[in-house]
């Protein structure tokens, strides 16, 4: 997990992830923790907006929405809400997961800088159930602040208050959607909030307005204000800028988390580089792989040197989401692949909107179906029919059907899937069995 | 712009809604017209042009914005709307066959018109176990259920009680309830009308029809005085279901369990009712065990024998006229007739009033308000409460006694159109809702009611207390903050109606004088709660009044116009006849000087018209000594009743759902009640009775149809002037207010054909949907009432009735002490009245009736929660549980009317030793007898003293 600092590019969220000790607010502190708070603190709130705002931070989430714009559309009033998201609970997705566990007080001092610029009136960090030693880790790093003097009562002096909440997530992946993230924060079931109102900014938490940003987003403020802006945004290139944590999994001799710079960097350094993946095992090659988090559609290996730059990656057809990629290889069934990401959707989706609920179901059962050797090669169409009816146009980004973007995600891995591999598919049927069975499997 | 063409919306109006009214009907299930969209079940997906092209949005939640461009009918919506219907479909089990749904399910319906012709899907449906219940009343079945959420969101967002929520997710995204409670909503039976597919089903009309044998009229339910507008269905000529109908001013689409499956009392399933083994029951083919009066009876050497109406009305014309050759008309009394239609009141009050000339009439058994308050109070309407500035309530738990106006009352307040001062002796329903709520005891309201206009304490003659007053100085402080915004009362809105059945109507009637004379600009409406009463009072059924809302002296004249005769004198009230006939008016431990008791013979001929003295009137054993004490007493009525053991005559009469007429509702609301059955046997409708009882006394009423009847009451009854072109004038389902003033105007809404999925599918009988358009609305009034010369008489009004009122001196409540308690004794929706003991599926929800006590009360006599205790008054006494209730005054115990009372739960408990002791001391040597059990189905009214202001209790433990 060691990153390129050799090439000077620093380690903005992940400084300390080799010491096994990094969570503490001892080792935090060594490391020059909640000094960005200290300044932050000594300058206008609105400085500090901006200061995010000329670093051109992007959401860590998935969205990859401004931080600096999303603050500044918050509708002004007495009560705000800052609500941080670790829901975290894609499969291939387990960046936010180890920054819980091994950097919590990075976490909680970004929270801090963010609540102190739009001048929030209470924090909350939404931490995914099931994380629980991150939750353990957590909340000992907040009672370690709270002691620290970093949060609570006029924080150092400088007559700011706030107090943060750690709240335990209700274990489901669709409670990571910001707005069902709301509503289970409220005590309530984890349906995504219907749009209009578009954004939580306006109405959020208890009708509020509410800022929901990632923990990954957080951990970069103590940066941009120790440094400035400026420095952040020259890193990277374009809007894509600064370090991000990518999740590299699947068929790479070294899956890890691993930051580094926006951009400059590309898919191939990621699987490929000595540093990072270290490539592929002896004698396999790159079948495919997953560019941003399993909602996102696939790319083959003619996209490998695609740079790590979000709108360089939308450009192409995909999207990098969560930070997530995995890595098929030629052993891979890619009905299998889909079959296996579908599934997580169909047990995943809330269940409200009828597309999501019943398609979903629907093309889990068809690709187990092929899967299994009992597919029929109508399927094929029918499967891009029913994706159709979920996002029509099948275009990316979907055109949605549904409340939240889960549902129209379904479609991607099946429609990347038919597209490049349909002789696999015919394969399967023909076969009346997976011809790759005895491989490996996703 | 709608697919090309230029819509107006009206603001705020969401896309399908405005749509609709435009005649373009958008495919939907989740979306309910009452209900806040959710957006949920997405077949109502619309084009609408945005910045980034056109975009697929759900119809039902955007709202109409200036400008806005929208398709309805491209490829792509056409697309979007087949997918999601297909999706629908392919976890459905299509069991239409055996669905009680199939024929008027939305989803069928829809599917010939959107859904793609075949289906592709071979996998596995989804599979849960066949219906479980959520209740005695309503079943669930997951498989068919696709999740639109209508039903969780009516608990919630319109009943206010959220007892069912979806659990799981994704495709086990399931309706379900609380695993240790039940779906136990007064309101449940409408989840099953709104499901738009076959997934909720009642019991009491699972599997009883199909939809296209159904006929329908269009009717209101008179199972209370609100008067909500429903379909009624049958099937060879038995009930099957109520449907609710959305009449905007009244119950807005919805319905009551109570007022929904009364109807099996009128098919008449089974025998439930007490003492029901007797010679008039019948049970025709294909009634069931019919336990309905439809026979004439007279008794005949002491038992009651089948006869001819020839001469069962000869032998009740008989013995009224033998009355009335002794003690002169005065001698006869009519009491009830809360029950009938309009047509009926008016029938039977002119033969009580015009023909045997008595005025001794009463619809009310002491239960009610004095009528002539009643009348003269100027009249609010429902909507009026439901934006009143301030609404203030003085009467029993509105939920318990018209349940679809507490939905009015409850939406009103949560959507800040009115706010809420309670006077009340109990924590009800709409406390959490009221801005205060003042808890009193009985016996303070009229001394409250002068602390709220503004009195002083002392001036306000409140009882001393030892505990103090029971209200919070802060909630009267409050209360009188927001009254103090609206002087004289402008926009003030009383609800009035009888808390308590253990104390005299005139201690309400005392707090409302007070407060109409304070607030001259205020509007009343009156909350008496049974069936037609309000009808009934408006055609004279009370002492001292005439039909059309005059006073017995105004109406003399112009009534002799058209009656034979017309009453001398003022007579006696429903009370007053019960305690003179029991000799109680004569009490000698003085009591009796409390109530303003005409003097005059003594009552002979008692005329019960479906009323029952002895299970109505609060105090039972004055009603039993009463009934036994009369000379000759005629029951008129649909079903037995324990007054049946001293009835001379029986006339089997008609009841709801068998006969046409008109009915009015709590604000004056006159509408049309449709005739869906014939009635059983021999009973006739109510108003042909009274014309052939009066022609066996030799007198022709003059008139040969219920439409007669209301042609000769707008013609004759003030208040109801052309009331019959009104009510004639096409269907109007809104029904129109007496009296009639100005004109009208008609609206036209457009009947959303899946909101009331099985109104429609009826009416339209299977033809694809539609956008139907209903024309509903006010009316224009013919003759203007004002001004008509020629005689007709002033209507009441609170000028008159103050000009008018002798005695001003108030009831005298003597101040508890500190080893009694005061009773109170609400109603309870479900109680052992007739209609629901007729009604199997409702008796299992009859609660029995614990003596309701604050904490700190029992605390003071030692007694534990769920203790046995006596409970004594000067009628009577019970043994029964006690239990705590933090929502009682102090000094206060609350046992529930009509209803058996509660013993000890747990056998083991001492409480329950104790009880076994003491019923087994009174209990028969051969064991079978146990006058304690007996006397514990009586409940409140083995107690209650209606001699008395209040009755006071004494708690002994045992
Ligand atoms: C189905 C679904 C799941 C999501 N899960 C997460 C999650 O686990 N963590 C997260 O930060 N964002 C998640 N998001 C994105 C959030 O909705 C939101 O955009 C994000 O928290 C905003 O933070 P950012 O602006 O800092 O990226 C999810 C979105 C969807 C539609
Ligand atoms: S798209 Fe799926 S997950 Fe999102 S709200 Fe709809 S049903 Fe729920
Ligand atoms: S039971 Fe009926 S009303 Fe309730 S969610 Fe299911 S389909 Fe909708
Ligand atoms: S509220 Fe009254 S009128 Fe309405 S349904 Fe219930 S019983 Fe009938
Ligand atoms: S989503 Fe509009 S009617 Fe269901």
């Amino acid at each position: 997990m060691d990153a390129s600092e050799a090439s000077g590019v620093p380690r903005i969220v992940t400084a300390g992830f080799d010491d096994p000790e990094s969570y503490t607010i001892e080792r935090y502190l060594a490391r020059g923790g909640y000094q960005g708070l200290r300044k932050a603190l000594g300058m206008d709130p609105e400085a500090v907006v901006a200061e995010v705002d000329r670093a051109s931070l992007l959401g860590r989430g998935g969205a990859g929405f401004p931080a600096g714009r999303k603050w500044s559309m918050l509708r002004p009033d007495p009560v705000t809400y800052l609500v941080v998201n670790g829901d975290e609970s894609e499969p291939a997705t387990f960046k936010d997961h180890a920054l819980i566990e091994r950097n919590p007080h990075q976490i909680i001092e970004g929270t801090l800088i963010a609540s102190y610029a739009v001048q929030a009136s209470q924090a909350f960090i939404y931490v995914r159930g099931e994380f629980a030693l991150g939750l353990e880790r957590m909340q000992t790093a907040l009672n370690e602040a709270y002691a620290y003097g970093a949060v609570g009562r006029d924080i150092f002096g400088s007559g700011f208050s706030i107090d943060i909440v750690v709240h335990p997530g209700a274990g489901a992946y669709i409670c990571g959607e910001e707005t069902a993230l709301l509503e289970s924060l409220e005590g309530k079931r984890g349906f995504p909030r219907i749009k209009p109102p578009y954004f939580p900014a306006a109405i959020g938490l208890y009708g509020q307005p509410t800022v929901v940003n990632n923990v990954e987003t957080m951990a970069n403020l103590p940066w941009i204000v120790l440094h400035g802006g400026a420095a952040f945004a020259s890193l990277g290139a374009g809007r894509s800028t600064g370090t991000r944590m990518f999740a590299l999994s699947g068929h790479v001799r070294r899956p890890g988390v691993y930051e580094v710079e926006m951009v400059k960097t590309t898919f191939r350094d990621l699987i490929f580089s000595e540093q990072l993946g270290q490539g592929l095992r002896e004698g396999r090659t790159v079948k495919a792989f997953v560019p941003g988090g399993v909602s996102a559609p696939w790319f083959g290996p003619e996209q490998l040197d695609l740079p790590l730059g979000q709108d360089e990656v939308g450009a192409a057809g995909s999207m990098l989401g969560s930070g997530s990629v995995v890595v098929m290889d030629s052993s891979t069934c890619a009905v299998r692949a889909a079959w296996r990401i579908t599934k997580f959707f169909f047990r995943e989706s809330c269940g409200q909107c009828t597309p999501c609920r019943e398609g979903s179901g629907w093309l889990e059962r068809i690709l187990y179906r092929i899967e299994h050797g009992r597919g029929r090669e109508e399927d094929l169409e029918q499967l891009l029919d029913i994706c159709d009816n979920i996002a029509p146009g099948l275009t990316w980004p979907p055109q949605m059907t549904t409340i939240c973007v889960l549902g129209p995600s379904i479609p991607s891995s099946i429609h990347s899937a038919i597209s490049m591999f349909r002789d696999e598919f015919l394969l399967h049927v023909k076969e009346g069995a997976c011809p790759m069975s005895g491989g490996s499997h996703g | 712009m709608l697919d090309g063409r230029s819509v107006t919306a009206r603001p705020g109006e969401v896309l399908i809604a405005a749509a609709e009214r435009a005649g373009v009907f958008i495919p939907r299930f989740c979306y309910h017209p009452r209900m806040k969209p959710v957006g949920m079940c997405r077949m109502c997906l619309v084009e609408v042009a945005s910045p980034r092209g056109p975009a697929l949005q759900p119809s039902c939640f955007i709202p109409v914005t200036e400008g806005m461009e929208v398709v309805t009918t491209s490829e792509r919506v056409k697309k979007a709307q087949d997918g999601v219907h297909e999706f629908l479909l392919i976890n459905h089990p299509l069991d239409c066959p055996v669905c009680d749904k199939g024929g008027e399910c939305p989803l069928q319906d829809q599917t010939l018109a959107y859904g793609p012709g075949e289906s592709r899907f071979v996998e596995e449906k989804r599979h849960f176990e066949k219906p479980i219940a959520l209740s005695n009343l309503v079943l669930l079945d997951r498989e068919r259920c696709i999740q639109c959420g209508r039903c969780t969101r009516f608990a919630e967002e319109i009943a206010g009680e959220a007892q069912i929520d979806f659990a799981g997710r994704g495709e086990r995204l399931e309706v379900a309830k609380f695993p240790t409670t039940s779906f136990s909503s007064y309101f449940s039976g409408n989840t099953v009308q709104i499901c738009p597919v076959g997934a909720l089903t009642a019991t009491p009309y699972r599997f009883t029809a199909r939809p296209w044998d159904l006929d329908q009229v269009e009717s209101t339910c008179t199972t209370c005085a609100l008067g909500c507008r429903v379909a009624v269905q049958s099937s060879a000529n038995r009930l099957t279901r109520l449907l609710g109908i959305d009449v905007d001013p009244v119950n807005q689409s919805w319905l009551c369990d109570k007022g929904r499956y009364v109807f099996e009392s009128v098919n008449g399933d089974e025998a439930l009712v007490p003492g029901a083994a007797f010679a008039g029951e019948a049970r025709p083919a294909g009634r069931g065990a019919t336990v309905r009066l439809t026979q004439p009876l007279v008794r005949t050497h002491g038992e009651l024998v089948p006869a001819s109406w020839g001469e069962a009305l000869g032998a009740a014309a008989d013995g009224l006229r033998r009355v009335r050759a002794v003690g002169g008309p005065e001698a006869v009394a009519v009491l009830g007739g809360a029950r009938l239609t309009n047509e009926g009141a008016y029938a039977w009050a002119k033969l009580a009033k015009g023909v045997i000339g008595t005025d001794s009439v009463d619809a009310q058994l002491g239960d009610g308000l004095p009528a002539e308050l009643v009348l003269s109070l100027p009249r609010a309407t429902i909507d009026e409460a439901c934006r009143a500035k301030v609404l203030v309530t003085l009467t029993g738990d509105v939920r318990e006694e018209l349940p679809v106006l507490f939905l009015r009352v409850r939406q009103a307040v949560l959507s800040g159109a009115t706010r809420l001062v309670e006077l009340t002796y109990q924590t009800t329903s709409l406390t959490p809702y009221a801005a205060a709520s003042l808890l009193m005891r009985s016996g303070d309201a009229p001394g409250l009611a002068r602390l709220l206009v503004g009195g002083s304490a002392i001036a306000s003659g409140a009882p001393f207390h030892p505990d103090g007053p029971p209200w919070s100085p802060a909630q009267l402080a409050t209360a009188r903050d927001l009254l103090a915004e609206t002087p004289e009362g402008a926009g003030v809105v009383v609800l009035v109606g009888r808390p308590s059945l253990a104390e005299d109507a005139s201690l309400v009637a005392e707090a409302v004088e007070v407060l109409a004379n304070a607030w001259p600009a205020a509007r009343f409406l009156p909350t008496l709660r049974r069936g037609n009463v309000h009808g009934a009072l408006d055609m004279g059924f009370a002492p001292g009044l005439l039909p059309g809302r005059v006073s017995l002296e105004e109406g003399r004249a112009w009534f002799r116009r058209f009656w034979p005769t017309v009453p001398e004198r003022t007579g006696r009230s429903g009370a007053a006849v019960l305690a003179s006939l029991a000799g109680d008016l004569e009490d000698p431990d003085g009591a009796s000087d409390q109530r303003e008791a005409p003097k005059g013979p003594p009552i002979g001929a008692l005329v019960l018209l479906g009323a029952d003295p002895v299970g109505d009137f609060p105090d039972r054993q004055l009603a039993e000594r009463a009934l036994a004490a009369a000379e000759f007493v005629v029951v008129v009525g649909g079903h037995p009743s324990a007054s049946l053991h001293h009835a001379d005559v029986v006339l089997p009469a008609a009841v709801a759902h068998e006969r046409p007429g008109t009915t009015t509702n709590v604000e004056g609301r006159v509408s049309r009640l449709g005739q869906k059955l014939v009635a059983p046997g021999l009973a006739w409708p109510d108003w042909m009775i009274a014309a052939e009882l009066a022609a066996s006394l030799g007198a022709d009423l003059g008139f040969t149809s219920a439409s007669a009847v209301l042609e000769e009451i707008g013609r004759v009854a003030p208040s109801y002037r052309g009331i019959d072109a009104a009510i004639e004038e096409g269907t109007h389902r809104d029904g129109v207010i007496v009296p009639l003033v100005g004109r009208g105007v008609e609206r036209f809404e457009p009947i959303d054909p899946i909101a009331t999925p099985g109104v429609e599918s009826v009416e339209r009988q299977g033809a694809p949907p539609r956008v139907g358009s209903a024309r509903i609305g006010a009316w224009v009034v013919p003759v203007s009432v004002e001004g008509s010369g020629e005689g007709v008489p002033r209507l009441l009004s609170w000028p008159s009735y103050v000009a008018k009122r002798t005695s001003t001196r108030p009831t005298h409540v003597s101040p508890p002490d500190a080893y009694t308690l005061r009773l109170v004794s609400g109603r309870r929706l479900y109680d052992r009245g007739s209609a629901v003991l007729g009604s199997p599926s409702l008796v299992p929800l009859v609660p029995k009736a614990p003596a309701r006590i604050n904490p700190h009360d029992l605390d003071r006599f030692g007694i534990d929660d769920g203790d046995a205790v006596r409970v004594r008054s000067s009628r009577g006494s019970l043994v029964m549980r006690a239990e705590a209730d933090p929502n009682v005054a102090r000094g206060t115990v609350v046992i529930d009317f009509n209803l058996t009372v509660a013993v000890p739960d747990h056998r083991d408990a001492p409480g329950r030793e104790a009880l076994r002791r003491e019923t087994t001391a009174e209990k028969d040597r051969r064991g079978t007898e146990r006058p304690e059990d007996a006397q514990r189905e009586l409940g409140a009214s083995v107690l209650i003293d209606a001699m008395a202001p209040v009755t006071d209790i004494r708690l002994e433990s045992l």
